[in-house]
């Protein structure tokens, strides 16, 4: 990893490294970007880890603006901007790329079967992020209940998930977790 | 999420014919992006499908499709692949910061409300709340993800999942020397199952 002394440069290229193997979107890419930020370069704790994720779900937008904020909390707003381009830029040009090239061969059966292949690797990915975020976030067997609960109305019900989130909120709010 | 993708309904005929303006798309995806809480993809498909007609629903998901195993943000990987195709480049960049910019200045706004108070003890309290919650909604789409895995009773496919999440969620082990392993053997499995099923 180069410029391991600057930390925009450290940001950029942990991000921008990280996307590339982002199989599966940003969720699934939470399991590594929580052993990178809490793991390896301390970054953050496994605490902040949690709330930065519970901060960019509350906020709309894409789900990979939580690496907005790991990047904010690192270099501030510069690094928030680095660590969101460093993130999204070279995957979107290799999307542009890869598009304008597939658009010569359509038809294709190959990218059914590369989608076939990769489907249970990032809903691994994603078991993975909720089992990692979980044990952040459900410190006590009320937290766990309440997690339960939500798992169940979201599978179960059409409900706007931003009332349960709002929920979840005042039953912290009210000191009940 | 494929699953959220709804079937084909309106058909090539009354997709319009004029590109959008760069001001349009940005401000298009500046809106789908700022509406959508907890994932932009439902708001993408209704605008670009329905409000628009900028595409049919086939191209949608076709598009997505192609998104979705590319690596990155799915979302983000087709605002740009989307805006390029309507207006090139310059399109493919407006639909991109369209998407991100805005949300973006919002977030890092409430990460400087964090950085300043989120040691208050109600703030900290209430987002605890929020955290469990939103792990919740994480596990409900899991959870919608694995259901037609587990009725097509695809038993590669599930053995794969579990040993992904092992390796990453239990193990820890970096993601790149994980996918290095398993992409290569996945794709494998579901070639020679193809051939065999043939």
């Amino acid at each position: 990893m180069s410029g391991d002394d600057n930390p925009l440069a450290q940001l950029f290229w942990t991000f921008a490294l990280i996307s590339l193997f982002a199989v599966g979107g940003a969720v699934a890419a939470i399991p590594e970007l929580h052993r990178v930020a809490v793991d390896v370069r301390h970054w953050m704790t496994d605490k902040q880890f949690a709330d930065v994720f519970a901060l960019s779900q509350l906020s709309p937008g894409p789900n990979v603006l939580i690496v907005t904020l790991i990047g904010y909390s690192v270099a501030g707003v510069a690094g928030a901007a680095v660590a969101t381009i460093a993130m999204c830029g070279p995957t979107a040009v290799l999307s542009y790329v890869v598009s304008r090239w597939l658009s010569n061969a359509r038809g294709a059966r190959w990218p059914a079967l590369v989608q076939a292949a990769l489907v249970p690797l990032s809903i691994g990915l994603m078991a993975a992020s909720v089992w990692i975020l979980g044990l952040a976030s459900d410190q006590t067997w009320r937290a766990f209940a309440l997690t339960v609960i939500a798992a169940v109305v979201a599978s179960t019900t059409r409900l706007n998930p931003l009332w349960l989130l709002a929920a979840g909120g005042c039953l912290g709010f009210a000191g009940l977790l | 999420m494929s699953s959220e993708i709804a079937p084909a309904a309106s058909s090539a005929a009354d997709i319009a014919k004029i590109p959008p303006s760069l001001r349009t798309l940005f401000f298009a995806f500046a809106k789908m992006s700022l509406s959508g809480f907890g994932g932009v993809l439902v708001f993408a498909r209704r605008a670009i499908v329905d409000e628009h007609r900028w595409m049919t629903a086939e191209e949608f998901n076709e598009t997505f499709a192609l998104c979705h195993f590319l690596p990155g943000p799915n979302i983000v990987n087709l605002a740009m692949v989307f805006g390029a195709r309507l207006r090139g480049i310059a399109g493919g960049l407006a639909a991109f910061a369209g998407l991100l910019v805005p949300p973006m200045l919002l977030i890092t706004m409430l990460g400087a409300i964090y950085g300043r108070f989120g040691q208050a003890d109600a703030l900290r309290q209430g987002l605890a709340g929020v955290s469990c919650v939103a792990v919740g909604l994480l596990a409900s789409v899991v959870f919608r993800m694995l259901t037609p895995l587990a009725k097509k009773r695809d038993l590669v496919g599930l053995v794969v999942m579990a040993a992904v999440f092992v390796a990453i969620g239990l193990a820890r082990l970096p993601l790149q020397e994980v996918l290095l392993v398993a992409v290569p053997l996945s794709l494998a499995i579901t070639y020679a199952r193809t051939r065999w099923a043939r």
